[in-house]
């Protein structure tokens, strides 16, 4: 378990984390959402022990990452920003490296060497020096030696940063097939990953903790949600008889699509379907939102950053 | 302890994966010869003794030792491996020792390659073997010194041209910190325990007891006290300011 009890950390003048308070349970894939400089990667290295709270605590698995940090280290995996590693070092002598430095016994160190390249697909590299990989690669093995001691608790700042799309894919899957019993913290500033793969979200902005809720939650949020976006004819003409329905509080058009949003009375989608019946108006397109993240995004983390 | 030796080892590979290693090991043992033939009179003396070849070491370290710590901790900031290093179960200090001893190991094995000109001294002559296995460990005892001011500079920075030159001019005070050039800045208004405390910080003069083959405990326990503070240093260095 993690806690956190109002993490302040500042450099000089300027707030990188102002008071965030939270606490993590086993089972958890939380993902800390939030613009750039937000203070994601600040509050990730504190928890690691890396950086020391400027006020306030974090307790990994009730031991103080400040007081005993280096027992707090041993059940965290940690990946750092941009996947930092050694280059003159091959992939294999890298991962035996941090595989001795988590004390994993001598016997068992090749074996979990093995395991975390079979995990990563980096087999194929292992004898390669890790500054002639690509970035894809380099990811992958910054993973790796995050997850060769099979921690309880793993902190991946950015994790797929750099991917292509099928990567991105693969490492979702595997950070997902981890989950169980396990606490991850990921980081990212892409939308459609939280959604992905956490089942708890918080979106921090200037080192401010704006919202902490599940992804469904956050999504219901958006005044998207349970909306109706149709392509229709004579949109500008429906668009004016639609927004006289009762389960209709405005209609919006934009770039030829018509977006209706509901009021608080059911069977919105009913009385759309109805009232395009009998103006026999042809549909070429029609769907239900369930809300737009990004819109969620956009409107928690200005606010915030006005408040 | 286990973590140190850990640092350690990972280090030393590290050497010999790039080309720094075969680079310092080379200029090494070219300029040892230099200095010991042409500076030193080597033969034109006549002694059976490695004096010439000790002599010039505080003047070699003075820019090869520097040059082999800037990389130690600058480079951990700039590539941000710090991060990496420091969120394993690791204390700063098992960190700062499997660096120093890594590189410090490294520089008893350039001095261990400068062997043939101790079978050469005893191809030609008759030395005293005694002073100079006494020079050998002084040399690399001194070394040690040097390394711990440099590591201690390289953590202060992620530039490792500007590691080097702060290593360079801390170094050169310690070694110069005896000679007149010195201690006339301070002669004449300076009282006499500051002067003989500026004095004994000489490298120069403890390394050259140590070369004349008198082992004296407390040119030990100097070289011993500066390596320690030094690497204290950079210890707390590294503790107050992990983060670039």
């Amino acid at each position: 378990m993690i806690e956190a009890n109002s993490l302040c950390k500042s450099y000089g003048a300027f707030k990188a984390v102002e008071n965030l308070s939270f606490t993590v349970e086993a089972g958890q894939i939380l993902g800390f959402l939030g613009p750039n400089g937000a203070g994601k990667s600040t509050t990730m290295k504190m928890l690691t022990g890396f950086l020391t709270p400027t006020s306030g605590t974090a307790l990994i698995n009730g031991v103080d990452v400040v007081e005993d940090s280096v027992s707090a280290r041993k059940s965290i995996g940690y990946l750092p920003e941009g996947a930092p590693s050694y280059g003159e070092m091959t992939v294999q002598q890298f991962l035996s490296f941090i595989a001795r430095a988590r004390q994993i016994e001598k016997s068992d160190v090749s074996a979990s060497v093995d395991t975390a390249l079979e995990k990563l697909n980096l087999r194929q590299v292992k004898h390669q020096t890790i500054e002639t990989l690509s970035k894809g690669f380099k990811r992958r093995v910054g993973l790796a030696q995050a997850i060769i001691h099979d921690p309880q608790i793993l902190i991946l700042d950015e994790p797929t940063d750099g991917l292509d799309p099928n990567q991105k894919r693969e490492v979702r899957g595997l950070i997902r097939d981890m989950a169980k019993d396990k606490i991850i913290i990921i980081s990212t500033h892409i939308l459609e990953e939280v959604a992905a793969v956490c089942n708890r979200v918080m979106i921090i902005a200037e080192g401010k903790l704006l919202a902490d809720d599940s992804p469904q939650g956050l999504i219901a949020r958006s005044r998207y949600h349970n909306a109706i976006t149709l392509v229709v004819e004579q949109a500008e003409k429906a668009a004016s008889v639609l927004s006289e329905l009762p389960q209709v509080a405005k209609a919006e058009l934009n770039e030829g699509e018509l977006t209706l949003f509901p009021t608080a009375e059911k069977g919105l989608l009913e009385a759309v379907t109805a009232a395009l019946n009998e103006n026999q108006w042809r549909v070429s397109a029609l769907r239900l939102e369930a809300g737009r993240l990004d819109e969620v995004f956009h409107s928690i983390t200005r606010r915030g950053a006005s408040a | 302890m286990s973590g140190a030796t850990n640092v350690m080892r990972r280090e030393l590979a590290g050497y010999f994966a790039t080309p720094v290693a075969y680079v310092f090991l080379v200029i090494f043992l070219v300029m040892t010869g230099i200095f010991t033939f042409y500076l030193g009179n080597f033969y034109e003396r006549g002694i059976a003794n490695l004096d010439p070849f000790f002599r010039f070491h505080p003047w070699l370290y003075l820019f090869l030792v520097p040059a082999i710590s800037m990389r130690l901790w600058a480079e951990e900031r700039r590539s941000g491996t710090i991060e990496l290093l420091f969120t394993l179960p690791i204390t700063t200090t098992q960190a700062v020792l499997g660096k120093f001893l890594a590189a410090w190991s490294f520089i008893g094995l350039a001095l261990v390659l400068t062997l043939p000109m101790w079978i050469t001294v005893n191809y030609l002559g008759a030395p005293d073997n005694g002073v100079i296995l006494a020079g050998y460990f002084g040399s690399w005892l001194m070394a040690g010194s040097f390394l711990a001011i440099g590591s201690c500079m390289s953590a202060l920075t992620s530039n490792q041209v500007v590691a080097f030159i702060l290593g360079i001019v801390v170094c050169f005070l310690f070694l110069l910190s005896g000679l007149p050039m010195v201690m006339n800045l301070f002669n004449g208004w300076a009282p006499q325990i500051i002067l003989d405390g500026i004095a004994s910080l000489s490298f120069l003069k403890h390394f050259a007891d140590i070369s004349k083959g008198v082992i004296d405990l407390r040119d030990l326990v100097y070289f011993a006290l500066v390596t320690g503070f030094w690497l204290a240093a950079n210890v707390l260095i590294l503790d107050m300011k992990k983060a670039n």
